[in-house]
């Protein structure tokens, strides 16, 4: 073992372009999180978004010009950390396959990609965290976000933190694991169809009986919030983060904003 | 023949395939030859004795009843026996099958033993099953006089007579030993694998046994065969 | 098949909208994902079958004009013929005059999607030949005049109900006072009819799961039994398939066999895997004095050296549409073709042209859920995406959508232009919400607002707050 202090590692913060815009909470609740674990966190200005709105209407070039960007903006940190598994997931498991063929741009994404995780796996897989040190009175349950839990394998690490939130009663709700009808521009593309798959949610939401609905990506969190909002139901609806670092106490999805 | 060369060409096109290239033909061919087994899952792979009891136990979950007898000769009490637990009339249509020939039926004075294909009267059949398979609970069959193909499907109740020296414990080894009877590539003119009696789950995702093959499948494992 | 396609939004908005469907889709998610899930953790080496399996039908694919010239020679060999049909006109046209050389008025028909595909039913019918569907979910739904509404629970959309009524006015025979409450009832009633269906026909119709090139087999695998009365009554047995069916040898088949009934209905096997090779030998009592194999292509081979080259690799298990929210919601026929769900989403187009079929692999969440449950390991998500570039590309997507992301994607590439922008917009829309935490209705944003309230934005961006705060660290630390 080496003498040295191990440098704390250098973590750049990829905001998500929802949370910049509807719940800045939850970037704060990251940096929390990831500072409490001992990293040193940036926020590069020269990030966007994702580029998933591009990706998936099958705009590639401005996908890869949105990619290239992205990976500019981080290449000089040890990690790249996202409050979201949609996101996470197109930054480590799409950009590398936007750049098939381009073998310059192929290995920086690559070299990327290896460096990018989502915020819960960040903090139980790569720094080892086991628990966090947060209060919060009352039940919830964890909806499993598609592109976290298929595409990253999200599922265990959020609920391992949760069971160490002193306070906290983890009630799991039916099919939580089954799509919140978000899908991105599909919302809205689809309306009646994403109506149809969200009431089948809510209805397992409410059925959980917890007071609360966590879950680590804000896109469905916003749906299942709006679908809860609008059938007058009294759930709360909070990003996982917020939760675990301790700031439970903000006013919930659409309940108001600081 | 245009549609056959029409089709061929589009497929190499595609491919970037070229007709008479010797790599690609010597690679199927080699393929072919060698047969590879892939994955054999462990569950059939057993001492002898526990195959049978597992393919015993198997078949029973697929709702096909099981009997298991010390020799040839009890088989036929063990099907007047079903027969009358079942409320059947006395007789049975079956092929040709030695094994079963010699089984003394005559003993069995009021049953009526019809031989041959099935027809659609016909309550019961009873057959010889090639082999069973351990892994599923599925007895094979092969078509022919000895067991034609129609007893296995046209009679309400199907009777499989299985040696508990023939049961496997997967496909692949049944397969190997109908390539020994038959040489390698050839085939009877039907293999039927059966899992069970005859069922659907069409209307509303219920599961009814008995659809058009047989309502009850009953499955007579010979020990001393 | 008449393609509806193209009216999906509104098949969908009919289907969310009819009470009985949605009670009729209940059993997709009650009848088959458990059980899936009971069979695959009963058996460790599943997903070392799914790597194999994926192995086998690749080698297969990238060899397939040897495996089918193969395939023919032994089909030839056991007295069987073989007839190639490049379209769906060209199979159509050989069924015909097989029936037409064996005088059939009735055939008997397997379960069989291909036949689907290829319309067989109704130009039968206008041709004077009488196809009888003998799987009791197809007898319902040809009863009924519709299509296949799932590739293996072809009447999942009815209502046990709903099937009562159909017998009733279908089956003359029927007294009022006959009890059909129970679904025993209604499968014995078809078993009966159906019997003698099977004796009168001269020619019986299947579909294939594999064919085998090392003997020239074809492979049925069933659970009622029809399938083989229908091939082994008859006269004349004709097997239609794809040509992607092929696999090496009869390993290759036991192999995927393991995922087939599993990833389907969760049953280690269906009841009955049935191994047809040629007609009947000299010395058989039964069997079908014909045996025909005809070889449909109908686009496949445009899918080969593509990047949708792996939806050949589809086994017709359904597992994907089991499991797919989409398709729970709306049922199979608002996809408007042969096949729905996800596989359909990546097939139709293939087959049938993305000008027809554009919205079926929009209509998907990307929730994954169909790639992590296909046994073949068919990257489905990818190829639906694959296919909205192909439209991007051609310019199909309404101009509205294309346009909005065009001017998106401006402010996307440009981070100083994007954060002028967002810091810009959050109070304009503070000007909407009017303090309010949410939106009831927002312009421009109606897809959401129609179904859902939006929160109210914060009337700082996260980026500006964060600036402000490292300042103030700055400003500390001065």
């Amino acid at each position: 073992m080496s003498d040295e202090i191990r440098k704390p590692p250098r973590v750049g913060l990829f905001v998500t372009c929802l949370v910049d815009l509807f719940r800045p909470s939850v970037g704060f609740a990251s940096v929390k999180l990831l500072e409490d674990a001992g990293c040193n966190v940036e926020v590069p200005m020269a990030q966007t978004c994702c580029g998933q709105p591009a990706y998936n209407s099958g705009d590639r070039d401005d996908t890869v010009a949105i990619a290239r960007n992205t990976i500019e903006a981080f290449e000089e940190f040890d990690y790249v950390v996202a409050p979201s598994g949609s996101c996470a997931g197109m930054l480590k498991k799409h950009y590398p396959a936007l750049f098939k063929g381009d073998a310059h741009w192929e290995t920086r994404a690559a070299a990327f990609a290896a460096r990018v995780h989502e915020l819960m796996s960040f903090l139980v897989d790569v720094l080892g965290m086991e628990k966090v040190d947060a209060v919060h009175e009352g039940t919830v349950t964890y909806h499993d976000s598609c592109a976290g839990l298929r595409e990253l394998g999200i599922a265990g690490q959020p609920r391992r933190l949760l069971s160490s939130v002193s306070g906290l009663e983890m009630r799991e709700m039916r099919d939580a694991d089954v799509c919140c009808g978000f899908g991105g521009t599909f919302c809205v593309k689809y309306p009646d169809i994403s109506n149809r798959i969200v009431e089948e949610k809510t209805s397992n939401i409410k059925a959980s009986g917890a007071e609360t609905l966590l879950a680590g990506d804000l896109g469905c969190l916003m749906n299942m919030a709006g679908k809860l909002q609008r059938q007058g139901m009294d759930v709360k609806v909070r990003h996982v983060a917020e939760v675990l670092a301790g700031m439970g106490d903000t006013p919930a999805i659409g309940k108001g904003n600081r | 023949m245009s549609g056959r060369e029409g089709i061929i060409g589009k497929v190499r096109t595609a491919l970037g395939a070229k007709a008479g290239d010797a790599a690609r033909t010597r690679a199927v061919h080699e393929r072919l030859l060698a047969a590879p087994q892939g994955v054999i899952p462990a569950r059939g792979q057993l001492p002898h004795a526990k195959q049978v009891r597992l393919f015993c136990m198997m078949a029973e979950k697929v709702s096909a009843s099981v009997q298991r007898v010390k020799k040839p000769d009890s088989v036929p009490r063990a099907v007047a026996a079903y027969l009358r637990a079942k409320n059947l009339p006395s007789a049975v249509r079956m092929g040709s099958d030695e094994r079963l020939a010699a089984m003394p039926w005559h003993t069995m004075k009021s049953l009526e033993v019809k031989t041959g294909a099935a027809d659609p009267e016909d309550e019961v059949g009873v057959s010889h099953a090639l082999a069973g398979i351990a892994e599923t609970g599925t007895v094979a069959l092969y078509s022919g006089p000895r067991n034609p193909t129609t007893v296995n499907f046209l009679p309400e109740h199907h009777i499989v007579v299985v040696d508990a020296k023939d049961i496997a414990g997967d496909m692949e080894t049944v397969l190997a030993s109908l390539r020994q009877t038959f040489g390698k590539g050839k085939m009877p003119r039907t293999l039927n694998l059966i899992t069970g009696p005859s069922r659907s789950a069409d209307i509303e995702q219920t599961l009814l046994v008995g659809a058009h093959g047989p309502r009850a499948l009953h499955l007579i494992v010979v020990d001393g065969g | 098949m008449q393609i509806t396609s193209p009216a999906f939004k509104e098949n969908a908005r009919t289907a969310l909208a009819d009470p009985q469907l949605q009670k009729a889709l209940v059993h997709v998610r009650s009848g088959f994902i458990d059980k899936r899930v009971k069979a695959m953790d009963a058996l460790p080496e599943f997903d070392a079958l799914r790597d194999s399996a994926r192995a086998i039908k690749d080698h297969t694919l990238t060899h397939l004009d040897l495996y089918l010239e193969r395939y023919e020679e032994k089909v030839r060999e056991a007295g069987g013929v073989v007839h190639w049909a490049e379209t769906a006109d060209d199979a159509r046209s050989v069924v015909l005059e097989i029936c037409r050389a064996a005088g059939a008025r009735t055939v008997t028909k397997g379960k069989s999607m291909i036949t689907e595909e290829i319309g067989l039913n109704d130009f039968l019918e206008k041709e004077g030949v009488r196809p009888v569907e003998t799987d009791l979910g197809e007898y319902i739904i040809q009863l009924r005049g519709e299509h296949p509404s799932h590739i293996i629970a072809p009447a999942v959309h009815v209502t046990r109900d709903q099937v009562e009524a159909d017998f009733r006015r279908e089956h003359d025979h029927l007294r009022p006072d006959r009890d059909l409450s129970e679904p025993e009832a209604l499968l014995g009633e078809a078993r009966r009819v159906l019997r003698a269906e099977y004796f009168s026909a001269d020619v019986g119709i299947t579909g294939a799961n594999f064919l085998v090139a090392e003997t020239g087999s074809s492979v049925i695998v069933t659970n009622e039994g029809n399938g083989d009365l229908t091939q082994i009554l008859p006269r004349v047995h004709v097997v239609i398939a794809s040509i992607e069916k092929v696999v090496p040898t009869l390993e290759d088949m036991s192999q995927i066999l393991r995922l087939l009934a599993r990833s389907a209905t969760g049953q280690d096997m269906s009841v009955y895997t049935t191994v047809s090779t040629g007609p009947r030998r000299p010395d058989d009592p039964d069997g079908p004095e014909e045996y025909h194999v005809i070889l449909l292509d109908n686009g496949r081979s445009s899918m080969l050296g593509t990047e949708f080259q792996d939806m050949l690799r589809c086994i017709r298990c359904g597992a994907c549409m089991n499991h797919c929210p989409v398709y729970h919601a709306v049922g199979g026929h608002a996809y408007g073709w042969v096949y729905p769900g996800p596989m359909g989403a990546v097939l139709t187009p293939s087959l049938a042209g993305i000008d027809k079929s554009g919205h079926l692999p929009n209509a998907s969440t990307f929730c994954g859920r169909c790639e992590a449950v296909c046994p073949m390991h068919i990257p489905l998500p990818k190829m639906m995406r694959h296919w909205r570039e192909r439209e991007f590309a051609r310019g199909l997507n309404p101009a509205t959508q294309r346009y909005g992301l065009r001017a998106w994607a401006l402010f996307a590439r440009h981070p100083r232009l994007y954060r002028l922008a967002t810091s810009l917009a959050l109070p304009a829309l503070s000007f909407f919400t009017a303090r309010r935490p949410r939106f009831r209705y927002l312009p421009l944003a109606g897809g959401w607002t129609r179904n859902r309230d939006l929160p109210a934005p914060p009337s700082r961006t996260f980026m500006q707050q964060w600036r402000e705060r490292e300042a103030e660290k700055q400003g500390a630390h001065a």
